[in-house]
């Protein structure tokens, strides 16, 4: 299981990186979506990975973070994610409004001689 | 009052007055000089009080713990040395602001000239009276500052915003070389306190940091005081109005680096490198101001050479080391500051009077102004060392000293030459002053008609003059304590013998000052029919100036050698920029394990399922396919993007976290949503440029690029592996675990950790997130599209074409009739969406739900109405008014947090209890669920906002493109 998802992780990472790299905004914003994907199930992995964890306490019972699935990273996600829309529909509206006044939708604002 | 305390007070009134007058109204021209004037009265009576406790052997001083751990204490000290000069400044001061009112123009924002004045009052008085050296050059530093505010007061002219540039630049950096020659000291002696440096001469002078810090200190004098070849600012710096060159630029600030060394004389000083750097340079200076202030055309300027001459023969008389030459540095300092002032203030009189300052044009003023004229003549007659006033007195103690053996070197032994020859260039420039200004034919083609100016505007000069007489007939009586406190708090003890008279018989500084004298007129008559002939500068040093060397630093620095590095080291572009970031962080998380024996982690890891290799399979494909797709088929991109989004949420139910998943799913159909409504605005994909095959020079790059990502990819892969194989040991999870439901009353950890532990941080978030869509929003008002993006989408113009071909069909009917069953049953969604965000929302603090999934939910109803039933009819029909969502969610938020100060806990402290409802049971109610009702609509509204900003689009350019297809038909 390890290993899948660290593959996974591995190639959406290197995919949002190879889009960051590219010169049109669609491209980039694509990737930084891809991207964000990726550091999120990074971050989200530093929590180890638990099947079948319970994810919220039974009261009366002891909480035994062992059996537990780890809050801490999936707190840090969840802000991640919500972040991560806002980011993108800045991102969105920026390029937008630079392709409306540059007429070009590169991410220099100018087409590359 | 304590003496300590009426330090403090004298130090912070200038700053206090400061303040005032800078808040005063432009015109209150007699407010601001009687401020200005009275704190310099006040500080001068306050020095009078303090005389007798610094009369004593001890200092007075004051202290308060600052930075006690570094050493770093505010300390004010006041010996007879800082009295002196405290006094000089006060006194002055007081003199100088009543000069200024009148010399100002109303015109001019009198105000703020005298608060700059009082401020820079101040940091001298800081600078003379600190008792730590840190302190000491942080006042300095002030100084430096105020000066340029001062000189560039006239900031509408040219040659005052560049004399004031010139002054900054200089004496600031010699300011910094002075910081971190104090450092040294501080390294040496181990403390900046002024009395434990004074105290550790040997320490210092034995050090092996002796000549670094003695040069950066003599770097830091040296600027401040205009010695050569930092000289050249001061003639600059008469750009300012004249009280300004007479309190700063003559008898204050420049001779704040005099100050400096005189302060570490004791401990710096009797050295040879001392004797070998100060001499020269000293000796350097008082030749050529002298030299060049005979052939100035500008008032100011010979007086402004003139000073750098007096300046560098106070340098001159430091640099020699003897007991005796130090006692004629403070005395002359003293007397220079007197005689300059009134002559400076004079030539401002004569400026004012008579519009102009050059001495081809003026000539026989005394018979129009007779007292300003003999006011002058004393006060030159200072200048020039003439006998019965002050000047004579310290000058005849320069020659003694030059005359007198220290090292015995062939400069030691020649100094008597040199000196008499200074004194025969001071004669002559003070005779070309007098007899070119005020003697002579009667002046033509003045801007104004010369005529004495108002009583009280003399007043300053007439002071002045008077105490060159008193200190000039009968220096014993005096000055004659006040110099022996001053000198005493500098040698110490053991004082030497010296006499303080007019008279001290046929000596051979008598022969040297009749020489001077008798030179110094014969030298002006020679050099008579050349200066009438009104060339500007001096002959055979013409060449020499200071200024276009530091021009041309200054425009290498700040112009060439920015723009060349711009140019090798700068690109306007974003993709190389990014390469450098990713290659960066890539090399960032190599090195670090570069050297060790890495490897992944020992634990065996949960067994692998075929059904998660699947899903991840699906992933891989789609981010890839997404990579690839992304920039002709952007549709296609956006459906394999929300496939690897899918892909995620999987993961995260899989992975036993069912909130992110939740949340992660609503965020994609958003994201979605956002995208499509974007890719409207998108130019149409463009063929590729480079033909079949792309140059090569772009598959490099693109192999570059390739790499890049790949590296990156295999480096955050390989981390997570070897992280995950790992023991996981988290006491910050531990904690939260074991007390999200003691302390948070919820058992869904995840939310008790984002409303209560953390609600700080999610405080921060929604603020955040609220400046994102109001920024969406701004820019959207402003929103232009392209011009080739106007017009209707392909499809909707064969739609509309459809319908206006058909009789019986209006524009549109097409769309109703093929959404006809989706739009019914998306209107009916509403209330259940809602019904769902409420859900979610109740039950968030215990089970998978909260604000964030609640708001997203709730947003999602809406934009599935503008989905079914388009933009027009939604806006129609529902108000939603998302800023005000976003506005009450703030104010909840902030308000839940501000709530517990009341009950007299910190910020977003919550509270919870249980309460049972009918028919809905047991249901928390923490304060911490208001907090959540904050996040919930904010998060509503602004993803409403963001979303409906975007739609609303369609409807304007439907709208321009309507008007430009009825401009058609005309």
């Amino acid at each position: 299981m390890e290993m899948m998802l660290a593959i996974g992780i591995g190639v959406f990472a290197a995919s949002g990186v190879w889009l960051l790299l590219r010169p049109r905004t669609y491209q980039v914003i694509i990737g930084l979506a891809l991207l964000s994907y990726a550091v999120n199930m990074f971050i989200f992995s530093m929590g180890r990975i638990k099947m079948d964890a319970p994810p919220v306490l039974t009261p009366g019972t002891a909480a035994d973070p062992a059996v537990l699935a780890d809050p801490v990273p999936q707190a840090l996600v969840l802000t991640a994610i919500v972040i991560g829309f806002a980011m993108t529909a800045l991102f969105l509206v920026v390029l937008l409004a630079a392709r409306g006044r540059t007429g070009t939708d590169h991410v220099d604002g100018r087409e590359a001689e | 009052m304590q003496p300590g305390p009426l330090l403090l007070v004298m130090l912070l009134l200038p700053f206090a007055g400061s303040l005032v007058a800078g808040f005063l109204p432009t015109n209150a021209r007699n407010t601001a000089a009687t401020l200005a004037g009275s704190i310099g009265v006040v500080g001068s009576l306050m020095l009078v009080w303090l005389y007798l406790d610094v009369a004593d052997e001890e200092p007075v001083r004051f202290a308060l713990d600052w930075l006690p751990t570094l050493g770093l204490d505010f300390t004010l000290r006041l010996d007879g040395l800082s009295w002196l000069f405290a006094t000089l400044i006060s006194g002055i001061g007081a003199l100088v602001a009543l000069y200024a009112r009148y010399y100002m123009s109303p015109e001019d924002p009198v105000p703020r000239f005298f608060s700059f004045l009082l401020a820079f009052q101040g940091s001298m008085l800081g600078v003379v009276i600190s008792g730590n050296l840190v302190q000491l050059v942080f006042f300095w530093e002030l100084t430096s500052l105020f000066s340029f505010l001062l000189i560039g007061y006239w900031h509408h002219s040219a040659p005052a915003r560049e004399g004031a540039r010139m002054a900054l630049i200089i004496t600031a950096s010699g300011g910094l070389c002075l910081f971190v020659g104090v450092m040294l000291i501080g390294r040496i002696v181990g403390s900046y306190d002024v009395d434990e440096v004074l105290n550790s001469g040997n320490l210092i002078r034995n050090s092996d940091l002796y000549m670094p810090a003695l040069a950066l200190i003599l770097l830091g004098a040296f600027t401040k005081s205009a010695q050569f070849p930092f000289h050249f600012w001061l003639p600059h710096a008469m750009s300012a109005p004249t009280p300004v060159s007479s309190y700063l630029h003559s008898a204050t600030m420049v001779k704040a680096g005099i100050f400096l060394m005189i302060r570490l004389w004791p401990v710096m000083a009797g050295t040879d490198e001392w004797f070998y750097v100060v001499v020269p340079v000293g000796l350097t200076t008082l030749l050529l101001g002298a030299f060049a202030a005979i052939f100035q055309q500008d008032l100011k300027g010979l007086l402004a050479y003139s000073t750098i001459s007096h300046l560098g023969l106070i340098t001159l008389l430091l640099g020699l080391g003897s007991p005796l030459a130090a006692v004629a540095a403070i005395f002359h300092t003293l007397n220079h500051a007197i005689f300059k002032a009134s002559l400076f203030m004079a030539a401002g009189i004569i400026d004012h009077e008579t519009g102009t300052r050059d001495m081809r044009r003026l000539s026989g003023l005394a018979r129009y102004m007779p007292f300003t004229a003999t006011l002058a003549m004393v006060a030159a007659a200072s200048m020039a060392g003439v006998p019965l006033l002050n000047g004579f007195i310290s000058k005849e103690m320069f020659f003694a000293e030059a005359v007198a053996n220290h090292t015995g070197s062939l400069l030691d032994d020649s100094l008597p030459y040199w000196a008499t020859l200074a004194g025969v260039f001071s004669v002559t420039y003070s005779m070309r002053f007098i007899l070119g200004v005020f003697f002579g034919p009667p002046p033509i083609d003045l801007p104004r008609r010369p005529h004495e100016p108002e009583r009280w505007m003399r007043f300053p000069i007439e002071l002045l003059v008077l105490l060159c007489l008193t200190i000039g007939i009968v220096p014993g009586f005096t000055v004659g304590p006040l110099l022996a406190t001053a000198i005493r708090s500098v040698i110490g003890t053991g004082l030497p013998a010296y006499s303080l008279a007019l008279w001290h018989g046929f000596t051979l500084p008598l022969l040297m000052s009749f020489i001077a004298l008798i030179g110094g007129i014969v030298l002006y008559y020679a050099l008579r029919r050349y200066l009438m002939s009104g060339i500007e500068g001096p002959p055979l040093i013409r060449e020499l100036k200071g200024q276009r060397i530091f021009d041309k630093v200054l425009v290498t620095i700040s112009w060439q050698w920015a723009r060349a590095a711009e140019a090798v080291l700068g690109t306007r572009r974003l993709q190389p920029q990014m390469r450098l970031v990713l290659a960066l962080a890539v090399i960032a998380a190599v090195v670090p394990l570069v050297g060790h024996v890495v490897g992944t982690g020992m634990l065996p890891g949960a067994p692998m399922e075929p059904a998660f290799v699947v899903v991840w399979a699906i992933g891989i494909a789609c981010a890839i396919g997404a990579a690839y797709q992304a920039k002709y088929h952007r549709f296609a991109a956006l459906v394999l993007v929300g496939g690897a989004g899918l892909v995620t949420c999987v993961t995260f139910i899989w992975l036993s976290a069912p909130d992110l998943a939740l949340t992660q799913l609503l965020v994609e159909i958003v994201t979605t949503v956002l995208l499509l409504l974007g890719l409207r605005w998108l130019p149409k994909r463009i063929e590729d440029v480079y033909g079949t095959r792309p140059p090569l020079s772009v598959l490099v790059r693109r192999y570059i690029d390739f790499t890049i990502a790949c590296g990156l990819g295999a480096v955050m892969a390989f981390l997570s592996y070897s992280l995950m194989t790992r023991p996981h040991a988290s006491a910050v999870s531990r904690f939260f675990v074991e007390n999200a439901y003691s302390e948070g009353g919820g058992t869904n950890i995840v939310n008790v950790i984002l409303v209560d532990f953390r609600g700080f941080d999610t405080m921060g978030e929604i603020v955040v997130l609220c400046l994102a869509a109001l920024t969406v929003f701004g820019l959207l008002r402003r929103f232009r599209p392209a011009p080739e993006s106007i017009e209707s989408p392909e499809q909707q113009r064969i739609q509309d074409a459809f319908d206006d071909a058909e009789p019986t069909r209006a524009p549109g009917d097409t769309l109703t009739d093929y959404l006809m069953i989706p739009r019914l049953i998306m209107n009916w969604l509403f209330p259940v969406i809602g019904v769902a965000a409420v859900y979610l929302f109740m039950r968030g603090h215990d089970l998978p739900g909260g604000g964030f999934a609640a708001g997203i939910t709730l947003s999602i109803a809406f934009v599935v109405q503008y989905m079914a039933n388009g933009t027009r009819w939604v806006e129609d029909h529902l108000r939603v008014l998302p800023l005000r969502w976003m506005g009450l969610g703030l104010l909840t938020a902030v308000a839940t947090g501000l709530g517990s100060w009341f009950f007299g806990y910190p910020f977003l402290t919550s509270y919870f209890q249980y309460a049972v409802l009918p028919v809905v049971g047991k249901i928390p109610v923490a304060s911490a669920l208001l907090f959540d009702l904050g996040v919930f609509a904010l998060v509503v509204g602004a993803t409403v906002l963001i979303l409906i900003a975007l739609a609303h689009q369609s409807l304007r350019s439907s709208r321009s493109s309507q008007s430009s297809e009825a401009e058609r038909w005309r």
